[in-house]
């Protein structure tokens, strides 16, 4: 019974996350467009080549929402985004009334790029939400959603102290856990004590 | 740190540091307050003090050898701690737990819960300046510290549960002595409504102190008795079941005012329902092994993430495990519910006297390991 | 003997028990705690812990006193001399029985009260000389508490002063001559409140000596020590007397005003030099069952909330007080043969 109203809710959400996934990305094919008359013609044929592999892949693996075995794994949704479409998604999710359980990174060190995975639940039925996103290892940086869910100031805060990752447009990115001068990451792979 | 203490002389407020060293901060915490004569302008909570890094433990350590640093964070519950962590691994592992495990858990882990808002009472209403229930508490507290000693070997940071069920065993001086604890507890609950809970006193000091809205818990995550004192009906037993919880028959006492009375009663209530589990569990308690028949050598989670959540005295607590396929884990995050709890007193003490700000931290349960890892 | 001579002993006497009263209340006060804890207390130091007073004495002189810095130096040593001083002052004009009263006094009430309102300049300055946030914060609440609390506490005693025609201690309690139900508290005929009266004191002295519900001041969970915070050694040794020996006195002007002071319940008591023991003996008796009552009333009661203290005093106290006065005043006009 209570399984049945999860995987409706489930869908419902699925049909959302891919329309809107569909519009963001129209949108940044414009704006591409757009900058390749602006700016060098090098930097627009780097950003046309990455959205063209990602119109490639639609049609091989479905992107947006996957559903999970919950006794498997223990979320039901599992949605991969790129960074700038991290906000987007937690509005909708906002809506919906889910509350954040937490945010976390995961360091890649092989694929040199850093993960940050958001945990999202819900009070009345039970549908637990994983949104992951990737940036590159070096220079790491995604939007912050402190302005929507008001505690992830502080899980944004320790993912930054722990990997480095800096949330743009955090209002108070300093230490959390570690001391306040403390300017290494501990928990990247190569970080040795 | 001088250039943090920002005077500004026309808007007279001053800086007052509730320090790491105070009695009313369980634990080390420091909370920065900007005052307005006795009126809090803005709380600024600084961790880090007691901060151990136990998730990178976790990727240096097996998963065998992590066990111990389970019940060192929240001590105060600290086998729900240890329940998230190997069970967390067992979902990942695919090991079977057996059925006479399982209710051993539930019975530890609900004795647990007991023992911890005990200690919360008698800390809570100490805060407030009634020094006296702390002891009483303490000395409900004695008896089940004795009980899961003997049967865990430890009376605080317990490392009971093992991959695939528990490593010791009940015998019938436990049965009794938990049977004639519940009678004991069953006793001294109502002198505690009585004495403490319909005091005047404590009343005044907190009905209507410290609201918490339901969509203040919603945007900061908090959960727990937090969240069920303001309203919102979310257990981790009842809406995630895990474990054997889907065959107890308890309620979930939730609140509707939001106040820091709304939350004293959540946990009082709290009691009361473990205690009814306790009694099932132990009515309903199977034989069999506590270890699974074939031996668990060596835990192999399979490749990917992994998430499971318990229901700590505190709240949700959620085990999000990253595993590569070796023997330890590639990414071990622990979310720990009073961290969530706390990073909403800077929004809720605003504007609030503080004596009135300190019951609202007293009520919020606050273990400071716990959020500093 | 000679007056000077007997008024010298007597006033050496007062001190002495003033003394002795600020040591061993600690001590009780500690008994008493730890069994209502379901506990012991001190047991170590001497048979049943009584020599624990002097260890802690001996303690707290052994400490260094330090200036902290930023202090002032005058205020910081002057305040706790001012808290104490008073109080063992006020000791002089108790009649602990009908012959054992160092001095007299017509004007014995009002000096004591004039006494006590010098306590709270002392806490002031004593928090102000200490140059900390906590102590400034306690202290601001300490001054508004006592204020609040001294108004009913001076409506009762003019009520008092109105049914008795005098000032002079030793007199009031003779006017509670003979049986226990001449006592002020039981006389409803001179005012249907008398208990009323009795109980607002009663907690108006709670609140005056800062002792729990009241103890804002030095709310240990929130302020360290509020007033106290700086005070080393015997600094804080001082203070603390001082405020036991307030509440003594506190304590002993319930029991005059109301309880009949040194008067036996029964009219019968022995002559001569027998008789002052046993006035002595029922005025302590009275006067350590009040104090039983504090140090009981302390460890039960969780603290008030500052405004909610401050309520109590001026939306409740007064207007019972006042009326009271009103009521007690209508009864002597209207039957003046009582």
């Amino acid at each position: 019974m209570l399984l049945a109203r999860i995987k409706e809710a489930l869908d419902s959400l699925y049909d959302d996350i891919q329309e809107t996934q569909e519009a963001p990305e129209a949108a940044e094919i414009e704006t591409v467009a757009a900058e390749a008359a602006v700016e060098e013609p090098a930097a627009a044929a780097e950003e046309q080549e990455e959205s063209k592999p990602e119109e490639a892949e639609e049609p091989a693996t479905p992107p947006g929402p996957k559903e999970t075995d919950y006794q498997a794994k223990g979320y039901h949704l599992d949605v991969e985004l790129d960074p700038d479409k991290v906000v987007t998604a937690v509005e909708i999710l906002n809506r919906e009334n889910f509350f954040i359980e937490s945010i976390t990174g995961v360091d890649w060190i092989d694929d040199q790029q850093l993960e940050a995975v958001y945990d999202f639940n819900h009070f009345d039925e039970l549908c637990r939400v994983v949104i992951r996103t990737r940036t590159d290892r070096n220079n790491p940086a995604i939007p912050t959603i402190s302005h929507i869910y008001q505690g992830a100031n502080w899980h944004e805060r320790e993912t930054h102290d722990f990997f480095g990752i800096k949330f743009t447009g955090h209002p108070n990115l300093e230490p959390l856990l570690l001391p306040e001068d403390a300017d290494f990451h501990p928990l990247l792979k190569d970080f040795k004590a | 740190m001088n250039g943090l203490l920002q005077q500004d002389l026309n808007q007279e407020t001053f800086i007052l540091n509730l320090g790491p060293q105070h009695p009313a901060t369980h634990g080390v915490l420091r909370v920065k307050l900007e005052m307005d004569g006795e009126y809090i302008v803005k709380a600024e909570p600084v961790l880090g003090y007691i901060h151990r890094m136990h998730e990178k433990m976790g990727e240096n350590r097996t998963w065998v050898k992590f066990l111990p640093n389970c019940g060192r964070m929240d001590y105060l519950s600290a086998l729900s701690y240890n329940h998230g962590y190997v069970a967390a691994v067992e979902r990942a592992a695919g090991i079977e737990v057996p059925e006479r495990a399982e209710y051993l858990r539930v019975i530890t882990v609900e004795l647990n819960r007991i023992s911890s808002h005990l200690l919360w009472f008698g800390a809570f209403v100490l805060d407030l300046g009634g020094f006296t229930p702390l002891l009483y508490a303490f000395d409900d507290r004695e008896q089940i510290l004795d009980l899961l000693e003997s049967v865990t070997g430890s009376r605080l940071t317990y490392c009971y549960f093992r991959f695939g069920g528990v490593y010791n065993d009940i015998d019938d001086s436990f049965i009794t002595g938990t049977r004639e604890l519940i009678k004991r507890l069953r006793k001294r609950m109502p002198m505690y409504d009585a004495l403490v809970t319909k005091n005047i006193i404590l009343i005044k000091r907190l009905k209507d102190i410290g609201p918490i809205s339901k969509d203040m818990a919603r945007r900061y995550g908090a959960t727990g008795p937090v969240a069920r004192g303001s309203g919102i009906n979310f257990d981790v037993r009842k809406d995630e079941s895990y474990s054997v919880y889907p065959e107890f028959d308890f309620d979930v006492p939730v609140y509707e005012e939001g106040d820091s009375m709304a939350r004293y009663m959540v946990r009082m209530d709290e009691i009361e329902q473990s205690m009814r589990i306790i009694e099932q569990a132990l009515d309903k308690l199977p034989e069999g092994e506590i270890k699974p028949k074939k031996a668990v050598k060596l835990v192999k989670p399979e490749k990917g993430d992994y998430y499971y959540a318990v229901e700590a005295a505190r709240g949700s607590f959620g085990v999000r495990l990253v595993s590569d396929g070796t023997n330890t884990a590639y990414r071990l995050k622990l979310r720990s519910p009073t961290y969530s709890n706390l990073s909403l007193f800077d929004e809720a003490s605003r504007g609030m006297l503080l004596p009135d700000a300190l019951a609202l931290m007293g009520s919020l349960d606050l273990v400071i390991p716990e959020i500093d890892r | 003997m000679p007056e000077p001579f007997r008024v010298i002993l007597f006033v050496i006497f007062a001190m002495a028990f003033a003394g002795l009263n600020a040591a061993y209340l600690v001590w009780s006060e500690r008994k008493g705690a730890a069994h209502v804890q379901r506990r012991i207390g001190p047991k170590e130091v001497g048979p049943y812990g009584l020599l624990q007073p002097i260890a802690d004495g001996i303690k707290l002189m052994t400490k260094q006193l330090f200036l902290p810095k930023g202090a002032d130096p005058i205020l910081f040593m002057v305040a706790p001399l001012m808290v104490m001083v008073p109080a063992i002052m006020s000791f002089c004009v108790i009649p602990f029985s009908e012959t054992f009263v160092a001095a007299e006094i017509n004007l014995g009430l009002l000096m004591i009260f004039a006494f006590a309102s010098v306590n709270v300049l002392g806490l002031l300055l004593g928090a102000w000389g200490s140059a900390n946030k906590y102590a400034v914060i306690a202290a601001a609440r300490t001054v508004s508490q006592n204020v609040a609390y001294e108004i009913p506490m001076l409506i009762t005693v003019i009520t008092m002063v109105m049914v008795t025609n005098t000032m002079n201690l030793n007199e009031i309690v003779r006017s509670q001559a003979g049986w226990f139900f001449h006592w002020h508290i039981f006389r409803l005929d001179i005012s249907l409140l008398m208990p009323v009266s009795f109980l607002i004191f009663f907690v108006c002295s709670l609140a005056e000596t800062n002792r729990a519900p009241f103890d804002m001041a030095e709310a240990e969970s929130e302020l360290i020590a509020g007033v106290y915070t700086e005070y080393p050694g015997m600094g804080f040794g001082v203070f603390f007397m001082g405020e036991y020996a307030n509440i003594v006195i506190g304590a002993a002007l319930a029991v005059i005003l109301f309880l009949g002071g040194w008067q036996s319940p029964i009219p019968f008591s022995p002559e001569g030099f027998l008789g002052v023991f046993w006035g002595l003996f029922w005025f302590l008796i009275k006067l350590y069952a009040l104090i039983f009552i504090v140090i009981w009333i302390r460890w039960t009661y969780p603290r008030t909330q500052f405004y909610q203290l401050l309520n109590l005093s001026w939306k409740v106290l007064i207007p019972i007080s006042l009326f009271n006065l009103i009521l007690t005043a209508l009864q002597i006009k209207i039957f003046p043969w009582l």
